[in-house]
């Protein structure tokens, strides 16, 4: 149970993500505009991870171990996420129409995002069970959530201060991420 | 975008006006990942040459048979054998390197660099302009990753591909080989081709 707790708060804060483990860039950077967009989009990622790691665990244990075949492991990962985002997709849209609308185009968008894929490979290379992985996969979700809305909240009031006009947008943005890591760095002594 | 562009300008392209990471912000997970030092930078770069050219050679030859529906997922399968392929080379042949840039260069089948190329370019041209684009692209990635990890390496160890180049004296900024360091660098090498595109337009 322990562990489980030090793997959580390890994802989140320690080796956040986006800040310590620099994936997921493009989301953050491109959606971090709203507060309200940036929480779907960690919801919606959220959930995709967890999934994923679950069937990334399974995938690579039972059929990738055992017939000898890691060095397949990135084509049938990318293809396990692809058809999993699909799958979720058509799930939501049946299921939960509110849910589906709240997501609207984040969820296809998932697909090519990196944190996704790094969360199944991170999981291999860390060589965790099947319940570590898919705590692992929901904290680095909570983490990712956690530094696009924090991000976000910082853009809307950058919206209003007076930034040089050739570092407006993307510039000022990972300038700005370079100070939210740096404030993250202080977690590091956390664990 | 670019229909009638001369050869040599398909190619120059990618270097500056196109750059990926510098003028169209993509692929940046990888650029600010790896460039904690030049050679890291640099290998990096290499590895997503070696994809994109042989990516966009196979994909716009086979552009004719390649159903629309399904594009996507082809691509995307494309993509991931060439990543597995350099993934394997470099641990053979570079194990030090492979070792540095870890889960980074599986990760190179989800930059967005590379399907970009794949759906805006290599599949609408003949192969001989997709490969020109491919190298110019990749080039300009290699470029940028080299420059950038030059500049977090020479303040922040002092030293550009292991050779040492601060004085002595210099007191090295660590924070600049750190995450925050990648950050911020970035960002400032963005605004500034802003403000040398700016001032090129006038």
């Amino acid at each position: 149970m322990f562990n489980l707790l030090v793997i959580f708060l390890s994802a989140v804060l320690v080796n956040n993500y986006v800040l310590v483990n620099f994936l997921g860039i493009c989301p953050f950077v491109g959606v971090s505009k709203k507060i309200g967009p940036s929480v779907s989009m960690g919801l919606a990622t959220t959930f995709v991870m967890t999934l994923a790691s679950a069937v990334a665990w399974l995938l690579n244990k039972y059929i990738l171990e055992g017939l000898n075949l890691q060095f397949l492991q990135t084509v049938s990962f990318i293809l396990v996420i692809a058809s999993l985002v699909q799958l979720v997709e058509m799930f939501i849209k049946k299921v939960s129409r509110p849910l589906y609308d709240a997501l609207g185009i984040f969820l296809p968008l998932i697909t090519t995002n990196c944190a996704i894929l790094g969360v199944a490979l991170f999981l291999v290379l860390k060589q965790y069970n099947f319940v570590e992985s898919i705590v692992f996969g929901f904290s680095a979700g909570v983490g990712f959530t956690l530094a696009i809305v924090i991000m976000a909240g910082i853009r809307e009031e950058l919206e209003l201060a007076d930034v040089p006009r050739y570092f407006k947008g993307a510039p000022i943005t990972l300038i700005v991420a370079g100070c939210l890591a740096l404030a993250f760095m202080g977690f590091s002594g956390l664990i | 975008m670019a229909q009638k562009n001369t050869p040599t300008r398909e190619f120059l392209k990618g270097l500056w006006d196109e750059n990926p990471v510098l003028r169209m912000l993509i692929g940046l997970c990888p650029t600010l990942a790896v460039t904690n030092s030049a050679i890291n930078g640099f290998s990096m770069g290499l590895a997503v040459i070696f994809t994109l050219v042989m990516s966009s050679l196979i994909i716009s030859s086979a552009r004719k048979i390649i159903p629309k529906e399904v594009r996507i997922p082809t691509f995307i399968i494309v993509i991931a054998t060439f990543v597995t392929i350099a993934d394997k080379l470099l641990a053979a042949y570079f194990p030090e390197i492979s070792k540095a840039l870890g889960p980074f260069v599986p990760l190179i089948v989800v930059n967005c660099i590379i399907l970009a190329r794949q759906e805006a370019f290599a599949s609408k041209n003949p192969p001989g302009r997709a490969t020109l684009d491919a190298l110019g692209m990749s080039i300009g990635f290699t470029l940028t990753l080299t420059i950038l990890g030059s500049i977090r390496e020479l303040i922040g160890v002092g030293t550009i591909f292991t050779i040492q180049i601060m004085p002595d004296n210099f007191e090295p900024w660590m924070v600049m080989v750190l995450q925050p360091g990648a950050f911020i660098t970035l960002g400032l090498m963005i605004g500034l081709s802003n403000w040398l595109n700016a001032r090129r337009a006038k």
